[in-house]
């Protein structure tokens, strides 16, 4: 418990990252190794947490502390929930399998690396923190590098609209998050940004009521909650693999994390009154998103509007405010992390040998790469909720949740289930089934690394799904506290 | 008569006149190390001011002089930027004459010093006129270039334009008060009752010369102009150190002076004017510069609008952030000139689009840039998050949300021209010249790898350093 397990954990892509730095620009295998590695280290780092955590006991644990600027009561505060170890578990796996993937990047890796790490170490400190204030320094972290790596190596066609806009977008809604953060920090008064003082300071009803959109909604653009979800599937499209793999896969869910934890867990007077509005955007992000993501014919924004959607019933089952719906959010942020991580990393894949993401050009891939056509069948599986999986742990258990509370927007949402199962069989079929074209006759299989990564994404699906233990019962004592806040 | 409140200044006074001596005896070898023997004396003096004390902050020598605990921060300050100015100057091409050169810039860092430490009306402006007539020479201290000439000519006419009409705001307060003793100003003030319009109208004469040194709206006309045309290690200093000099006067002055109730709601509600069209001008300004210098000139103007934003919250806070926000200022800009002489060094051109390719050319020196920049953003984990989030903490504990909901809406402007028009080009276009080598001479890179450290260290270490400016802060109240 002394050891540091949580810090190290946090800053061992951050280490990666400087040492990146340092190697000489032309050793790019040397530089690719480095960062599989630091990738390797957080995985292993993380799911250490995950298994030593004490269930019996739960609460916070692993809590580590450190004053850091004392004057404003900020302190480097980091500590382990059922919420969020998920969380950090999900960041390692699609750190270590998006360093695997993004082994063919031949134009600068050693920058390339860098900032994917220096992202990373953002992404956990938002996770790992127990500090008001850590969590948004963390927060801008996980945000900035995101343009340089989009604008750098992103798709040649729209890479700077998508990446200044996404920069934009984000930044925006994380700036109105920090007015509210502020805001609280200075009504109650306590001069400390600690979340587990600031939730026990009681702030004032009407307070609460003005504040809690903001923040929620702040942070809410991260989790492209409808109608500020435009930057996604541009931001998605544009980026390099590995990195939309990240940002979809991990960063949506730093957004939704952030509003679970700063918008509900510090303001529930404010999410009572909020919450049975914002479930109606988060319907139609669940239905506008299937269907927008129905009648794509660019593979990878087909993925992109399946995120719009499948990040709606994240929120949706936050909205429910019960204990089964949330905890399906819980179990749904890291399922769909992994799930969408894996689409990308195989629109990728394809990509990278086809060079068209156009899906009435591809067909019959499956006599090429057939254990890739495997992965996406599983991970369209997942996406469809078929029971065995992740992904049926998670919506059944959100859908639940969500009819007890709302039956009509429980309802709505099975039709977006449907459109998913249209295009996630529409996909299979135009790009691994058919007839192979011509000019595809000489396209090579995906490479050992690529096969490593998504076996990894693959088996955490499964093993979810078959033994949802591990991981319901962890996140569900994670969530009773905030539900007893709620109310119920 | 006690002279130890100037021991610092008078230790610049002998440097400067030990170099320009030296100028004269040495051999042409030896002129190129007078740039050293400046940097070794204004290193030398920096670290004996935070060591000196003349004990007690009252102002001495006959009430001219006031050597406290925020003017001894305010001299390292300039001292620094002065030092690493005259390393960066090092081979820089068209500064012939090192010895003349090495001394204008001591003799600027001296009239800085004594803007910072001025506790009567005369003395600063004797202080202000000696830093400005260095600065105009220095700006055209390219003789045979035309642009270097006009910046001097520019700089020269714009402050003798301000400082006439400062002199009649100082004219207007002596004539309604009776003194120019600031301490003095303060009590007569205190007891007025009528005629405070017209010492409003001789405190907004006075703000147009502080404004011209700070260069915020509307007297910011001869910053593009004297930026893209002085020396590149003259314009860092212009930027730097005289805009530091201009925020202490403005600090003293303001809140000695004219901190007390009548008035102060009156300049306060001028500044936050004074302080939203700036930030707005420049950021929005800076989106169409195709110059770097010139997009650095505008950018500079709308840093000075978020400082002025503490001074608005005028509180010991609000002061802290500005002398905070001052330190990082003063680092990332250093760095980030640094970075345009280095390149220029080969390119010859200060043209945005000639920086193209540079991440792939010199990989280190565009990620210093990029550091440098981000920090003039805003973005942590560097010094310039921090230093917003003071000034604007300060400013919303003093019940000011909206003015930061401006300077908020102002940054995400400026991270779209720091981002797109600076750091794009660099990282993303390709260029011709890709693969020359990038030789970085020494002295440069010593300079650049402190900044940068200094902007990391400011943003992860914050707290020594803002707790320093807290407690300095305190001296103004």
């Amino acid at each position: 418990m002394n050891f540091p397990v949580l810090s190290i954990a946090v800053l061992t892509p951050l280490v990666g990252s400087l040492i990146e730095l340092v190697q000489p620009a032309d050793k790019k295998t040397r530089i690719r190794v480095i960062g599989a590695i630091a990738g390797f280290i957080t995985m292993s780092l993380s799911l250490y947490l995950y298994f030593a955590y004490d269930r019996s006991v739960g609460g916070w644990q692993f809590i580590e502390e450190m004053p850091w600027v004392p004057s404003m009561g900020i302190s480097w505060k980091l500590g382990c929930d059922g919420v969020n170890l998920p969380m950090l578990s999900l960041t390692g796996i699609v750190l270590f399998t998006g360093t695997l993937i993004s082994w063919a990047i031949d134009d600068r890796p050693r920058e390339f690396y860098a900032f994917l790490l220096m992202l990373t170490t953002g992404v956990m400190g938002v996770f790992a923190s127990l500090d008001l204030f850590l969590l948004f320094f963390a927060y801008e972290l996980a945000v900035f590098p995101m343009y340089l790596l989009i604008v750098i190596w992103g798709w040649k066609v729209t890479r700077e609209y998508a990446a200044m806009k996404l920069t934009l977008y984000l930044l925006v809604g994380s700036i109105i998050a920090l007015v509210g953060l502020l805001a609280i920090y200075f009504k109650t008064g306590l001069h400390t940004f600690d979340m587990i003082q600031l939730a026990q300071a009681d702030l004032p009803v009407d307070f609460q009521k003005i504040f809690f959109l903001p923040v929620f909604l702040g942070f809410g653009v991260l989790a492209a909650i409808w109608p500020f979800h435009t930057w996604s599937p541009d931001g998605h499209v544009a980026a390099p693999t590995a990195v939309s793999m990240l940002h979809a896969g991990v960063l949506m869910k730093v957004g939704a994390y952030s509003a679970l934890r700063v918008g509900i867990q510090l303001m529930p007077e404010g999410a009572k009154m909020w919450l049975p509005w914002i479930v109606i955007l988060t319907v139609v992000n669940v239905v506008y998103g299937a269907s927008v993501a129905m009648v794509q014919k660019d593979f990878k924004y087909v993925i992109g509007y399946s995120s719009v959607s499948h990040m709606g019933l994240v929120t949706m089952g936050f909205a429910a405010m019960n204990l089964t719906s949330m905890t399906g959010s819980g179990v749904q942020m890291f399922s769909h992390g992994i799930m969408t991580a894996l689409f990308f990393a195989i629109v990728g894949v394809v990509y990278e040998r086809s060079h068209t993401r156009n899906l009435p050009d591809l067909g019959g891939f499956v006599r090429k790469m057939p254990w890739v056509a495997v992965a996406f069948v599983i991970g369209g599986l997942v996406s469809m909720g078929m029971p065995g999986l992740s992904g049926f742990v998670a919506e059944f258990q959100i859908l639940t949740g969500v009819w007890d509370a709302y039956p009509l927007a429980a309802a709505l949402s099975v039709l977006g289930i449907v459109f998913t199962a249209a295009y996630v069989l529409r996909v299979t079929g135009q790009v691994f089934f058919g007839e192979l074209k011509p000019e595809f006759e000489h396209i090579t299989d995906a490479t050992v690394l690529d096969k490593v990564a998504l076996f990894i994404l693959c088996a955490v699906l499964i093993i979810v799904g078959v033994f949802p233990s591990i991981m319901v019962d962890l996140v569900s004592s994670g969530m009773e506290p905030i539900v007893n806040l709620l109310g119920g | 008569m006690d002279f130890s409140a100037v021991v610092p200044e008078i230790l610049l006074l002998v440097l400067a006149f030990i170099v320009l001596g030296l100028d004269l005896f040495a051999s042409e070898r030896g002129k190129k190390a007078l740039g050293y023997v400046g940097v070794t004396g204004l290193l030398a003096v920096f670290v004996l001011n935070f060591f000196w004390s003349p004990g007690g902050s009252d102002p001495t020598m006959s009430g001219m002089i006031a050597a406290d605990s925020i003017s001894v921060v305010f001299k390292g300050l300039f001292l620094l930027a002065a030092a690493m100015v005259l390393l960066i100057s090092q081979g820089f091409k068209g500064i012939g004459r090192q010895g003349e050169y090495v001394a204008l810039v001591i003799v600027a860092a001296i009239g800085m010093s004594l803007m910072a430490s001025s506790a009567n009306l005369i003395m600063l402006y004797v202080a202000m006129e000696t830093t400005s007539i260095a600065l105009f020479i220095l700006a055209a201290y390219m003789k045979g270039n035309v642009k270097s000439v006009e910046a001097g000519l520019k700089y020269f006419l714009f402050g003798a334009f301000a400082s006439a009409l400062m002199l009649y705001g100082m004219s207007l307060v002596y004539g309604l008060t009776g003194t120019t003793d600031l301490t003095g100003i303060a009590l007569a003030v205190a007891g007025m009752s009528d005629e405070l319009l017209l010492m409003v109208v001789g405190i907004v004469l006075m703000l147009v010369g502080f404004s011209f040194k700070v260069s915020a709206v509307p007297f910011h006309m001869w910053t593009p102009d004297v930026y893209e045309g002085a020396p590149t290690p003259i314009t860092a200093f212009i930027s730097v150190a005289s805009k530091a000099a201009g925020f202490s006067v403005v600090l003293r002055v303001l809140f000695t002076a004219f901190g007390v109730n009548g008035v102060q709601a009156e300049w306060v509600a001028l500044l936050a004017a004074f302080s939203v069209v700036t930030m707005t001008l420049g950021n929005v300004v800076a989106l169409w510069q195709t110059n770097i210098k010139r997009l650095l000139a505008y950018s500079s103007i709308a840093q000075a609008g978020y400082m002025l934003v503490g001074v608005v919250s005028a509180s010991e806070l609000g002061v802290a952030a500005v002398l905070f926000y001052l330190m990082t200022y003063t680092l990332t800009n250093i760095a980030v000139f640094t970075v345009i002489i280095i390149f220029s060094r080969v390119s010859g051109s200060d043209e945005i689009a000639a920086y193209d390719g540079l991440s792939r050319r010199s990989p280190y020196l565009a990620l210093a840039m990029l550091l440098a920049i981000l920090s003039l953003g805003g973005i942590p984990p560097l010094g310039g998050f921090f230093g917003k989030l003071y000034l604007f903490s300060a400013a919303i504990e003093q019940g000011y949300v909206w003015l930061v909901v401006i300077g908020v809406l102002n940054s995400i402007v400026s991270l779209f021209y720091y981002l797109g028009v600076v750091i794009r080009p660099m990282y993303v276009n390709r260029s011709e010249e890709e693969d020359k080598p990038l030789p970085i001479p020494a002295p440069l890179m010593a300079t650049l790898v402190a900044c940068v450290a200094g902007i990391v260290l400011l943003g992860i270490f914050p707290t020594p350093f803002f707790e320093l400016a807290q407690r300095v802060a305190v001296a103004l109240f």
